[in-house]
């Protein structure tokens, strides 16, 4: 028995097969890692809540486990299932999976209940298959003795079981309506599921389900739920983590009209007023008012001043560093190299700007022993734990109600939850339910940010000319521990969402050594779509780009040959070069070119820029991007997120910036944080290569790729490099001197 | 004093202060929460609504401002989707989060109420004013050339 199949056999043995009233429940337990609680609950007979129920109508109920904030997986996981179930999708209802992570736990995170990193459908796809084909054999199994036949000649069609001998069928709601359950677990091996060729849903469109709500104005999103006797909130937050306030002129609150409370807070003041006109306008009091503590460590920082002392560490052999990756030996390999080559870059900090502005609401008991919550969040888990943590109750007294999410990009998932907490403090305070509102300008002010960083590559090379070492030096702005210190430190205190990308993967490099010079500096941080991959792969393949560019090789040549031995990867900056006709010269227009590998999927794109020299601006004319995900679930969707993942690029490579001051956010709204419109973005040209490789994610890969590919385009235009990113008017107009 | 106005056909009343923006009025008052909050400044075109037949940001707009007029909301667009923008946006499966989406959708709407045959250039211009940061910017021009087309 290989190692899959094991693990197969130890998934199915910990299944549980219900029958409902209304027909017939599964719930496949099986999620690494072991469940003891489902174990105990299966043996006990206890019915927990099922992937999928069949109703005697044939609907078919099946549970999404992720959240969706626009990537589709409400509709991919249903999908996956329903494709080995052999479901009629127009018979499937999806709803929102509970927060029982023993159940619907995510295997790419420890099995807690998050949504990120684009790897929902990589870390379900295998187990809701099992899962999807598990429910059809007992359907099958069922069929077999209603029909008094083998259940070796029967077969099914969507949502049907025929017997093609005796000409007989049975839909599965009638299966359900009599269905008993198997004494026996019912296996099913891996050469039991579907080849790709047998496919009837996966790489086949269908309107993603809650699509039709989002044209009408009925998607309910966590700021649209109004609870009866609601109250709403308001708070004003320190400008720094950490500080906490002192003093704030609480008559000038409550005078107000319709002001109810004013509530001191660890972190802030907030107010809970009748409306929401009234909540911001005694916001607006406290606003003016309220003084802060120096507690916290970003006080006095300036994030200018900052980026010149990260780079300068970034150059300093004797500064701290810790080993984030290592491939040969980097330090034995530099010395004897024949030539080198090194080049710095820097990266500012960023914000996520979803539309909908984080909010929350709650409702504490009287008590303060129980709460009920509604939120759009990356996390399941992390929102009721965050709540019972903040109330100081049992996570059991915490009922979550998960909503729809106006954009994640990474700032919906803090374990703090810290948007969702203001709800439950001031509904607390309040005795009533209270939903909680951000201003745009606390959204940007409160942002958690996409780190600052400065790196320092070099390379080696042996006396052909062959790229032989590759050394990476980063200095950042700390994430994992400040936003998820319980993932940090199961990851044994690696700082993974600062970190990964730094390497050279896909390339063909013997010698790989990338370092992180640590740094804190009290300003709030968070995974960013593209997390590190943004800023690193901005240096990487920039780097990438000079390497060539000093060795007279034309850039996508020279990827191509250090591909050779990643066929997958060559074949994406093959046809995107393909796409672009990247050989042909442009007047008054030239094309950049970059590749990464991002978790496994294979993305190369090629942008074509011009640029108004006088102003500095730089404008998109074209943007190809080639992509291979290995199964495309849903093609189409993987060409929106390709094409959404672009547009995000866009603005962090053109004009996304923020800017620290004495430890504060500079920014407050879309006037001096500048995102694309629609403008801005030129047609994009997205291919789907599809391969029957396991799928990997789609939500962001190719948002680290487009500034390398721009300042490598405006490298070929000028000859000038740029190596601060984003690449402004100012900076560019600099630059070209 | 009362504001009155009417809503998607309507009457409808507030008693909000008269500077309170119409926005609020809207999605907590009447409870048509279609019509969402993003920027509170009229930079990002998620409030979007039309009034008196035109578009106008309602976070900008004073519900003392509508007093006697119509306002329209994405909830009265249509009644069941049925309205070309509406029915393009599903075909050219626009939506991500969605969040913005009704705001682009009621620009849409007004754009091509005045110009029911715009180019390329026009559509993207006048669709400008309506920030999507999940970047469904393609998708919202090749919606707008399909209702423009298919009527």
């Amino acid at each position: 028995m290989t190692t899959h199949d094991r693990m197969l056999q130890a998934s199915l043995s910990r299944r549980q097969v219900m029958i409902g009233a209304a027909g017939l429940s599964l719930a496949l337990a099986g999620v690494a890692p072991a469940g003891a609680a489902v174990i105990a609950a299966e043996k006990a007979g206890q019915a927990l809540t099922p992937w999928v129920s069949i109703a005697a109508d044939g609907t078919i109920t099946i549970l999404s486990a992720a959240t969706e904030m626009g990537q589709g997986s409400m509709t991919s996981l249903p999908l996956v299932i329903a494709e080995e179930l052999d479901a009629d999708w127009d018979k499937v209802k999806i709803v929102p999976a509970p927060t029982l992570e023993k159940i619907y736990g995510n295997p790419g995170f420890g099995g807690m209940m998050y949504t990120a990193g684009s790897n929902a459908v990589t870390s379900y796809y295998k187990n809701l298959r099992l899962f999807g084909a598990q429910a059809r054999r007992v359907l099958l199994i069922n069929a077999a003795q209603m029909l008094g036949v083998p259940e070796s000649e029967l077969t099914t069609e969507p949502s049907v079981v025929m017997h093609a001998k005796s000409g007989r069928k049975l839909s599965y709601g009638e299966i359900a309506a009599k269905a008993e359950v198997p004494a026996e677990a019912p296996p099913v091996l891996p050469e039991d599921l579907k080849k790709p060729a047998q496919f009837r849903l996966i790489g086949r469109d269908v309107m993603r389900a809650e699509l039709p709500r989002k044209v009408n104005g009925s998607a309910q999103y966590s700021i649209d739920v109004q609870v009866p006797g609601m109250l709403y909130g308001a708070v004003v937050r320190a400008p720094v983590e950490g500080a906490k306030p002192e003093t704030f002129d609480e008559t000038k609150v409550m005078a107000v009209k319709g002001a109810v409370k004013a509530v001191a807070l660890p972190w802030g003041v907030g107010v809970v007023a009748e409306t929401p006109w009234a909540a911001f306008a005694a916001r607006r009091e406290i606003e003016t008012s309220v003084t802060w503590s120096r507690d916290g460590k970003a006080w006095g920082f300036d994030s200018d001043k900052g980026l010149e002392t990260f780079a300068k560490a970034a150059l300093d052999p004797n500064a701290t560093a810790t080993d984030w990756f290592k491939l040969g030996d980097v330090r034995a390999e530099m010395p004897k190299a024949a030539a080198t080559f090194e080049a710095e870059y820097l990266c500012d900090y960023a914000y996520h700007a979803q539309m909908e502005p984080l909010n929350g609401v709650a409702s504490v008991s009287p008590a303060g022993d129980a709460a009920e919550i509604w939120c759009g969040t990356q996390s399941q888990t992390m929102a009721v734990e965050a709540t019972a943590k903040a109330l100081g109750i049992a996570r059991e007294k915490v009922t979550l109600h998960d909503t729809l999410i106006g954009g994640g990009f990474g700032r919906r998932g803090p374990r703090d939850m810290d948007f969702l907490v203001d709800a439950v403090m001031l509904s607390k305070a309040a005795g009533k339910p209270v939903k909680s509102m951000w201003t745009r300008e606390d959204d940007v002010r409160n942002g958690r940010l996409r780190p600052l960083s400065a790196h320092h590559l070099k390379a080696g090379f042996d006396a052909a000319g062959k790229l032989t070492a590759w050394q990476h030096r980063l200095v950042g702005d700390r994430v994992t521990p400040f936003i998820d210190p319980v993932r940090y430190n199961a990851a044994g205190k690696k700082d993974f969402i600062l970190m990964l990308g730094a390497d050279a993967k896909g390339y063909d490099v013997a010698h790989q050594l990338v370092e992180q010079v640590y740094e804190d500096t009290g300003v709030r941080t968070a995974p960013l779509r593209g997390i590190g991959f943004t800023a690193n792969k901005f240096a990487t393949e920039t780097f990438v780009d000079e390497i060539a560019n000093r060795q007279g090789i034309d850039p996508v040549q020279y990827r191509l040959a250090l591909l050779a031995k990643t066929p997958r990867a060559q074949q994406v900056m093959q046809r995107v070069a393909q796409m672009a006709d990247w050989g042909r010269r442009r007047d008054g227009t030239a094309l950049g070119a970059a590749y990464i590998d991002y978790s496994g999927t294979q993305i190369a794109t090629i942008v074509e820029i011009a640029l108004d020299r006088r102003a500095g601006k730089i404008t998109m004319r074209n943007v190809w991007c080639a992509i291979d995900c290995g199964v495309a679930v849903q093609p189409d969707n993987v060409v929106a997120q390709t094409e959404s993942s672009i547009v995000y690029g866009i603005g962090l490579a053109l004009t996304e910036r923020i800017s620290i001051k004495n430890g504060a956010v500079e920014q407050s709204n879309f006037y001096d944080y500048v995102v694309s419109r629609n403008s801005d973005v030129p047609p994009m040209h997205v291919e789907v290569i599809v391969t029957d490789n396991h799928p990997t994610g789609v939500g962001q890969m190719a948002t680290p790729t487009i500034t390398p590919a721009v300042g490598n385009a405006l490298m070929a235009m000028t000859g000038v490099r740029l190596r601060h990113a984003p690449f402004t008017e100012e900076r560019v107009k600099k630059a070209l001197g | 004093m009362a504001i009155a106005f009417t809503i998607n056909g309507k009457a409808a009343t507030t008693d909000a202060p008269a500077d309170t923006p119409l926005l609020w009025v809207i999605r907590e008052g009447l409870k048509l929460t279609g019509t969402k909050f993003g920027c509170g400044a009229g930079l990002c075109g998620a409030c979007m609504v039309h009034i008196d037949g035109k578009r106008a940001y309602s976070c900008q707009t004073q519900v003392s401002d509508v007093n006697g007029k119509a306002v329209t909301t994405i909830e009265g667009l249509s009644v069941d989707s049925s309205h070309p923008v509406q029915k393009a946006w599903l075909a050219e499966r626009v939506p991500q989060c969605g969040y913005c989406q009704s705001g682009q959708i009621m620009s849409a709407a007004d754009l091509l109420k005045q110009n029911p045959k715009p180019t390329r250039d026009e559509i993207v211009e006048h669709m400008s004013t309506n920030i999507c940061r999940c970047g469904t910017y393609q998708r919202i021009v090749r919606a707008v050339e399909r209702a423009a087309r298919e009527g």
